[in-house]
């Protein structure tokens, strides 16, 4: 019961704020709209026990990367005429598309009955208790079972930062 | 427990409002910041598989998904200030510089 209540509650903000986001006008506003998001979803992490995802996604996702998002609509500026914001037809398009893939994703998850329990809609969850507290078992399969796409994620990190240095710098006329 | 269809329903949601901000908006900037609710919305569904089968591979694969999200909002960044530094715009439809 309370379970339910939490979701609820965390997921009609994240939605409602997700589509503030891609509606609102001034780039600020929906940057602040989609932390308000990304903070819901933490709320939602938590409540699936998943605890250092939840701070994860505090620290990386509201600290640091939408940080990096406000810094850049700062810098750049966003002073659009009011018709030119979105596109009128594109708007149609996109609104018929999405629901079409929502309904047809939707009848696959109310029907789907291939994965073990009776469908998706009533699956019987891991019992409480087979999923203690789990940072510590994360982190040994981080780094027991999945060191190599750990060790590639490092890279891949290096080499994105590197490439944001590269391009963000200003160039120097080359002598 | 809550059955893990909400979840899937409320990922599928976060989803395609992602999608629908990647086509609809023109600034580059707030495409982006779609691209970044994609993502989030498939980490809630690892994220819930992880808890209903008592696994934590689903939370291993979040996480890296997390670590994509912030090389790739890097890089997109990092493109857009170089090119709003040439051309003074970071809308979508005047980024027309391969095109002849």
């Amino acid at each position: 019961m309370l379970d339910s209540v939490i979701f609820y509650f965390f997921a009609g903000i994240a939605v409602i704020s997700a589509a503030l986001m891609i509606t609102r006008r001034n780039a600020i506003h929906s940057a602040v709209f989609l932390i308000t998001t990304l903070l819901a979803t933490a709320g939602i992490f938590l409540q699936l026990r998943a605890e250092f995802l939840f701070i994860a996604q505090i620290i990386l996702y509201v600290g640091g990367i939408m940080v990096l998002f406000i810094f850049v609509i700062m810098l750049v500026r966003l002073d659009v005429p009011l018709a030119r914001i979105r596109s009128r037809w594109r708007q149609w398009t996109a609104m018929l598309v999405a629901f079409a893939v929502f309904v047809q994703a939707g009848i696959v998850i109310v029907l789907a009955h291939g994965i073990p329990g009776q469908g998706l809609l009533i699956l019987n969850s891991a019992p409480a208790d087979k999923l203690p507290p789990n940072t510590e078992d994360l982190a040994k399969s981080l780094f027991g079972a999945y060191l190599l796409p750990f060790e590639i994620a490092s890279v891949l990190l290096l080499v994105a930062m590197i490439g944001a240095v590269v391009m963000a710098k200003k160039r120097t006329e080359a002598p | 427990m809550m059955p893990i269809g909400h979840y899937l329903f409320l990922s599928l949601l976060l989803l395609l409002i992602g999608a629908i901000g990647v086509i609809t908006r023109r600034n580059v900037i707030i495409v982006l910041m779609s691209i970044e609710l994609i993502l989030n919305a498939v980490n809630i569904n690892l994220v819930a598989f992880s808890r209903y089968y008592g696994d934590v591979a689903g939370q291993v694969f979040a996480l890296f998904i997390i670590a994509d999200a912030a090389a790739e909002a890097a890089v997109g960044l990092g493109i857009m200030i170089a090119f709003f530094r040439n051309r003074e715009t970071v809308l979508a439809d005047e980024m027309d510089l391969l095109k002849w």
